[in-house]
């Protein structure tokens, strides 16, 4: 399929999306909010955005057909946090099948203060959304679940345990942190993924 | 690590950015979008953004404000103030708010907590805490502070993290305005009992305060307002300071 130059985000029924969106048009980049399964196919770029509950939220995936949609991607796929879990093959919060693009299993934090909640450093970058970060340099976090660190992980982090600020498999990149609250390094990160 | 985070309060009235002095006696300083930018660039973690007039006049803040904050600045922020109704957080969430507040509300009407945590995660709800400390009792107040409220900080803060709060904002009214530094003591007893952040907030004066409420006080995160927006202190320098004090910070 032919694909244009657009970027989409993924609307769904909760979190932040305008802060994504605000955060692209900082860049210089018009991205179109849809739900629209032809639209998010033809786009240039996909960003699955989020904050939100796990169960809740796959469920109304699963509803629009998007979860099937989004696995069949080959343009760059980004998820952010929720978005990011989603992507993986389950999460303990609301014990949730999720889409299995990563075959990491999404944990719940038992240690430190929950949710993990502010700017933290971010190590042994990988990547090419990385290729213009320094090592520890710092991100905006909340979250209180987590994709333990494994061999899809391009960047760690840690709160009391080790676990992955980011992940990537061939076209589908996520991460953790939020780039569009992380300051002039998160604008960084977006600007990469708009790169690639 | 996990830094520790400098969080400039911004008191909102009629659109623009005022400072109190134990929540009265306004001076107007300017507009709030531009204090965001500025205290964004100098290195704040975050900024809260606190309309100081809508509990007590029942106004609303102004979702079009939120909307050109979020459009401009790129660091997290908090709304307060005058949020009573699930549909009003929906409003500030919409616009582009990363967390609201709650205070009065959350006294008023405590399921309120749950329901936002329920619709728009336990990360966007902060509850704010106003209580001053009376014959050793720490005693909540609402209303901007002029209510008491019938409850014990230590009581009411467990209760509104079973709630489903994500963070708590703990201003001692004995502290606030004083700059003689914050209520340390009882910040890390709370910050002990509790799982989720602890925002510390009231008598920052001097950098060596922001030293004391994390090493001492074991808050997650301080606020403050007037020392930042009269310049007294600045974050970089702040932030200097505290990193040669081996307090984990963003630098």
């Amino acid at each position: 399929m032919m694909k244009n130059e657009k970027t989409v985000i993924i609307k769904y029924n909760a979190g932040n999306i305008s802060s994504v969106w605000f955060a692209l048009a900082r860049l210089g980049v018009e991205a179109e909010i849809t739900t629209d399964a032809g639209t998010i196919r033809k786009a240039g770029r996909v960003i699955f955005p989020g904050v939100g509950e796990a169960s809740s939220t796959m469920k109304y995936m699963r509803e629009m057909g998007l979860d099937s949609v989004l696995r069949g991607l080959s343009q760059p796929v980004l998820g952010i946090c929720l978005g990011m879990h989603l992507m993986c093959s389950s999460s303990e919060e609301g014990n949730t099948p999720c889409m299995g693009i990563f075959d990491s299993v999404v944990k719940r934090f038992v240690k430190g203060k929950v949710p993990h909640t502010g700017w933290n450093s971010i190590s042994s970058l990988k990547g090419p959304l990385f290729a213009n970060s320094s090592e520890n340099s710092y991100f905006y976090f909340v979250h209180s679940y987590y994709v333990p660190a494994d061999k899809f992980t391009t960047a760690v982090c840690d709160h009391e345990t080790p676990f992955a600020a980011a992940i990537q498999k061939d076209n589908f990149f996520a991460t953790q942190f939020h780039p569009e609250k992380s300051g002039d390094e998160g604008e960084k990160v977006l600007k990469q993924f708009l790169e690639i | 690590m996990l830094a520790k985070r400098i969080i400039p309060c911004l008191d909102v009235k009629d659109g623009e950015v005022v400072k109190g002095i134990n929540f009265r006696n306004l001076k107007n300083i300017g507009d709030p979008v531009e204090h965001g930018s500025y205290y964004s660039s100098a290195g704040a973690d975050e900024l809260v953004y606190l309309d100081i007039t809508a509990t007590n006049e029942k106004r609303k803040l102004l979702s079009g404000l939120v909307k050109r904050i979020a459009a401009e600045i790129s660091i997290p922020f908090t709304v307060g103030g005058g949020i009573n109704e699930i549909s009003d957080a929906g409003t500030l969430l919409d616009a582009g708010a990363d967390k609201i507040s709650v205070n009065s509300a959350a006294i008023d009407n405590p399921e309120l907590v749950d329901s936002m945590a329920r619709l728009f995660g336990t990360q966007f709800v902060v509850v704010a805490i106003d209580a001053k400390e009376e014959n050793g009792v720490w005693k909540v107040y609402a209303g901007g502070g002029t209510r008491p409220a019938g409850r014990e900080l230590f009581e009411w803060a467990k209760e509104v993290q079973e709630r489903g709060a994500g963070e708590i904002l703990f201003t001692s009214m004995n502290h606030d305005g004083t700059k003689k530094g914050f209520a340390c003591k009882t910040l890390a007893a709370l910050s002990d009992i509790l799982s989720i952040p602890l925002i510390a907030s009231g008598g920052a004066g001097k950098k060596e305060h922001f030293e004391e409420v994390f090493a001492r006080g074991k808050a997650d995160a301080a606020l403050a307002a007037s020392v930042f927006h009269y310049r007294e202190i600045e974050i970089p320098e702040l932030k200097r300071y505290l990193h040669e004090k081996n307090i984990t910070v963003r630098l």
